[in-house]
Order: structure tokens, then sequence, then C-alpha cells
């Protein structure tokens, strides 16, 4: 047992919660993140921020389709997750997550985005044969009616669940960050705080997400890049991750104060175990770094080419840094031993159910489904010239 | 014999030495569901342990007992039931020794070069049946469960292995049996107790430092021994409402 540290009760030796479990509020983060920025736009008429309008809805929708994913992974007995949906026992935090995730996938993503398609579907559906005219056909529900009278109802409902859907991703997040917070058996977890970082640093994790989704597609698809709407989005990227870094060095500062009977373990293991996940990748450079690159084109001016350039580190740092985050909550808060006289090791394997090649996969699938989703649905208006999809041409 | 004699026989035989109610009674318990037995009433049971410190000798034949018992896993990564050693320095009470080398199953060593200015002790664990159990609150299927009898257990046919409660225990009593890949605790021997058995590991423990016993039962020693003895649970801050009552408790014990 060389990998324990001092005296951990012998059950506590083998960690319970693997990377795929960091990877479930990291994704889901990037969801309610991108959801987010999406609703600026449509709720609170940032208009400059349309051209990523479009994307932000679909890369959170294949986000969501992949998030449920590392958690089926980890169940003992997968094959007994939907007794949550039919026999969800009340008391419990984790029961809830079905009913959230549903109500997040069906009511507000596949709503929205269909309501905000709808034309462009029925349209292709008009000018398409065949199997393809049949899926169309489907997609749109059989209903072809695009008259200026239903498309005024579409955006309206459309409007509405925006609204909704603003609080839903709050509740997405919070209510995983929940999940950690309400555990009163584990000091590291339990705050209530807890929520409140998990929901502003999905914020920062899905701007950054979506920003840098943006400029990359430009590139791809060989369109312009809208500077002055990443500038925009890179600002509030900015604003959400001060939000953000001030509650966790609320946190901290608050342990560190109190220095409750837990305080003297966490405090060795962040000095030793989470040093480098903790202090150089969360705070150094996830943090510190993109907030010192995002600070600086806030404040001096840069020329258009360099910005988007510092966009990109800053926005990669970002990811790093939450990634970290969401690595030291759910990997940090096993490393130490209830008893708070011991430490363990977390022996990541890689090539099983719960290893790192699954981790990557599913951290890799996402963009797969998001490629998928552009092909079908381009996130940008159509333009004369444009070759952008089946859509796309549909719609010329 | 063919079979259905054989099961004549055998039926002839139980209704002989068993009178019929009983018979219902074993038939239930057979079946894992002693609530059903009439001559067992989970009403009327509220089962707790005491665990008496000053007699614990370390010896680890609970822990022997409970793994043969209950067909635990015979590492040293799975208890149900383990002894701690803690060995306190006076000069840094706040700073003991702990060790359970494979959780107390083989006894434990002699600590040579040790200060003089020491006390040690053993302390039994095992989960504490709490009235508000956070393991119970937490699980999203409601397979781990409070029996009327006050017993925390596990359905396995229901649990989804999340191992949330493993995380929401704050004794570390919850472990993943690999076997299974479902959530796995000590049932303070509920197919025993239901018996009108006491527990494998207090069936052994050589100096009666464990005890079972029923609070709903108002002859039961175990009101006298709370009565007369100052006893304390675990982390009494967690307020998980612990059935485990400890006399001897020293401050230092996590």
């Amino acid at each position: 047992m060389d990998a324990v540290q001092g005296y951990m009760y012998p059950n506590e030796v083998e960690l319970q919660w693997s990377i795929l479990i960091v990877l479930y509020p990291f994704i889901t983060g990037l969801v309610a993140g991108a959801f987010i920025l999406a609703s600026l736009e449509r709720v609170f008429n940032v208009h400059v921020v349309k051209p990523t309008y479009r994307l932000a809805l679909l890369t959170a929708l294949a986000f969501l389709i992949v998030a449920p994913l590392p958690l089926q992974l980890h169940l003992g007995h997968p094959e007994r997750s939907l007794e949550m949906y039919f026999t969800p026992h009340t008391t419990s935090a984790m029961a809830m997550f079905g009913f959230v995730y549903l109500w997040y996938l069906m009511v507000v993503l596949v709503l929205e985005i269909w309501l905000d398609y709808r034309k462009d579907l029925v349209l292709a559906w008009r000018a398409s044969r065949g199997v393809a005219r049949w899926f169309y056909a489907v997609l749109c529900l059989g209903v072809d009616n695009i008259s200026d009278e239903a498309l005024r109802i579409d955006d309206k409902v459309g409007h509405t669940l925006t609204i909704i859907g603003i609080p839903s991703a709050f509740l997405l997040h919070g209510y995983v960050g929940f999940i950690f917070g309400s555990i009163k058996a584990n000091p590291w977890w339990s705050t209530p705080l807890m929520p409140i970082v998990f929901l502003f640093s999905a914020m920062v994790s899905g701007i950054a997400l979506v920003m840098l989704m943006y400029m990359a597609m430009s590139k791809l698809y060989r369109r312009e890049i809208d500077v002055a709407c990443v500038d925009k989005i890179a600002q509030y990227l900015f604003y959400a991750f001060i939000i953000d870094f001030t509650l966790e060095m609320i946190d901290l500062i608050h342990r560190v104060y109190e220095s409750d009977e837990s305080f003297r373990a966490l405090d060795f293991m962040v000095h030793t175990r989470l040093f480098t996940s903790q202090i150089v990748l969360q705070i150094m450079v996830g943090t510190v770094v993109p907030l010192a690159l995002l600070a600086v084109t806030q404040l001096f001016t840069i020329p258009s080419a360099t910005r988007l350039r510092i966009y990109t580190v800053a926005g990669v740092l970002t990811l790093v840094g939450i990634f970290a985050m969401r690595w030291n909550v759910v990997i940090g808060g096993q490393l130490f031993s209830k008893s708070f006289l011991g430490y363990t090791t977390y022996k990541m394997q890689y090539v099983t159910r719960e290893g790192l090649l699954p981790a990557i996969a599913l951290l890799i699938a996402p963009f797969g489904i998001l490629w998928l989703l552009v092909r079908l649905l381009p996130p940008w208006a159509p333009e004369p010239a444009a070759e952008s999809g089946v859509v796309g041409k549909a719609t010329v | 014999m063919d079979e259905s004699r054989r099961k004549f026989l055998m039926g002839a035989g139980r209704l002989l030495v068993l009178t019929g109610a009983a018979s219902v009674a074993w038939d239930a318990i057979v079946e894992g569901q002693p609530e059903q037995a009439p001559n067992y009433n989970t009403i009327d049971h509220w089962w707790g342990m005491v665990i008496d410190i000053e007699k614990c000798i370390g010896c680890g034949q609970c822990v022997r007992a409970c793994k043969e018992e209950n067909g635990v896993l015979l590492d040293d990564e799975h208890f149900r039931t383990w002894v701690e050693r803690y060995v306190v320095d006076m000069d840094d009470p706040d700073h003991p020794l702990v060790d359970a080398p494979n959780g107390g199953y083989d006894g434990f060593p002699d600590l040579p070069g040790m200060p003089e200015n020491i006390k040690t002790f053993f302390v039994p664990k095992l989960c504490n049946h709490c009235v508000d159990s956070p393991c119970v609150q937490v699980c999203p299927v409601g397979a781990t469960f409070d029996s009327p009898d006050g017993v925390v257990l596990v359905d396995k046919d229901r649990c989804l292995g999340c191992r949330y409660c493993v995380q929401a225990c704050p004794y570390g009593c919850r472990y993943i049996d690999p076997r299974t890949n479902t959530v796995d605790k000590c049932t303070l021997c509920y197919h025993r107790i239901t018996k009108g058995l006491t527990t494998a590991c207090c069936e052994v423990c050589p100096t009666g430092a464990r005890m079972l016993g029923d609070l709903k039962n108002p002859k039961d020693p175990i009101h006298e021994f709370l009565r007369t003895h100052k006893v304390q649970v675990l982390k009494p801050q967690m307020a998980t409402g612990s059935k485990t009552y400890y006399n001897g408790l020293d401050g230092s014990v996590r």
C-alpha cells in the first residue's frame, strides 16, 4: 500500500469516482455555459453575438447528448439506470439528475433548436427528394406551415423557451454542484458555495468553448470572423471569469480563516498531491494567466489579428483550468481520509471501462456529434454564394 | 430416494419438529422476509450496538468472524467491520498514530520503539446503523434503506453501483463488492438477529467488548449499560443518529 500515506479507513483506499466523474461536471458545465451565451442574444438583445447563437445551441446539444455517458459507463449496473426514472428516491440529490437532464434536453434545447431551424427544415423538405424528403418531413413533424404568422409564433415560443432555459441552465449546473456540495461527510465538497461556483465556472467554460468553436469553425469553413462578436464574447468571458475566481477565492479564504478540523488535512493535500493540478494548472495556468490575457485585451488597443490569437490562448487555458477545477473537486475530494489522518493516490487506469481511453473518446465524441449537427443544421445564415450543407443549399 | 418421497419425508419431519406457526416463520426467514414471520415482528425491535473500548484487546476475532459469516472478500480493502489501533502521544494528542493492518484481521504486531508517554487502545468500527443515515438519504433508487427494526440494509437487486452512498458515509463503512458491482456493508448480521441469534462479531468477541442491543426490548441489558456508562457516538457533529455507542471513546478518535 505505497499509495497510502498516514491512515485511511480500509474501505477508503480505493477511489470510488474516477476520471469519468470528472468529465460529468466538465461536460454539463460546457452545456450550461454555451446555452447561457446563446440566451444573451435572444433574451438580453446582445445582437453583436448573434453569429454564435446557433453554434452555441448546437454545441450545447452535442455535449448534452454525451453528458450522461460517463455516468452510464461508471455505474456498476448500467442496465438498472432507468430505475432512477421509474422509482426515484425523492430524498436523493442524484435521483433528480434524470429529470433535470430530460427537461433540459427535450424541453429546452431540442425544442428551441427545432423552432429556430423550422423554417430552414421546411424549405429543405420542399427542395429535397427521395429518402431525404422523408427525413426532413419527419424532422418537421409533417408540418410545412412557414407563413409569417407561423414564424412569428415560432419566434415568440422560442423567446419564451429561452427565458425558461436560463433558469434551467442554472438549475442543471447548480444542481451538479449540489450533488457534491450537499455531502456533509466530505469537507472538501460540503459548502453551499459549491453550486454557485459550479455555475459560474460552467459559464466560463461554456463561453470559452463557444468562442473557440466559432473561431475554429470560421477558419474551417473559410468564413470571415466577426471580430466585434468575438470581442464581446471575450468581454463576457472576462466578466464571468472574475466572478468565478472571486467566488473560489472567497471559498478558499473562508476555509483558511475558519481553519476547522479538516483544514490541516486539506491544506496538506493542496500543498502536496494536488499542488500541480490545483495551484499550477487550475489557479496559475488556468485562471490567472487567461484572466491577465483577457485583461490586456480590455485595457490596451491591440490589432485584431493579435487580439484573436490572445483570445485563442486564453480560451484554451480557460478550458484547461476548468477541467483542472473539476478534477480537483472530484478526485481531490477522495484523496484524503474522512479520518483526516491520511491520504491515498488516484491510480488512473487506461484501457478499461473507467480508464483514460474511454475518457478521451467521450471528450472527442461531442465534436463528432457537433460536426454532424453542423452539416445537418448549418449554424450560419445562408449567403448567396455559400456552399454550407444541405439546408444551406436548399435555402439559396 | 426419489425426489417426491424425500420432499414428503422432509416436510413431515419439519411438521413434527416445528409447530405450524414456526414453520411459517421459518419459510419467511429462509426467503429473507422476516417481517412476514409471525414470531419476529420488525416493529418490536430497534437494533443498536455497544462497543466497550476498555475491553477490546485487538485480537481481530470479530473481523475474521465477520468475513467468514458474511462472505466478505479476504483482501485488505474490503471490510464490514475492522479494528483500528490508536497510539496517542500525550505530548501531541492531536496527532494520533493510527493503524489497522489488514483491518485488524490478523491481530496487531507489536510497536517497538514507542515513547513512554503514550496511551494506546483499539477501536472496532462497523456501520453505525444511523437513524438519519446520509447513505439512505442519497441513494438515487432507494436500494439502501432503513429496515423497520433500525438496521440499514442494501437491496443488491436494486443497487446501481453509483457509489454515491460510499461518498456520503462519514465513517468509511461502505465499499463496492467487485463480485457483484453493488455496494456492501455491515447488515448487523440481519440473517442471524432475526432468528434470535447475536451478530457474528459479538458472538466471537472473547472479552464481550461488542454487545448487540435491542433498544425496544426493556429487558435488554443494553439499557442498563447505557444508563451506567458515559457513552459517545463517532463524529457526533455529523448528526446522523448513530446507534453504535462507544464506551471509553477517546477524543482523538475519528
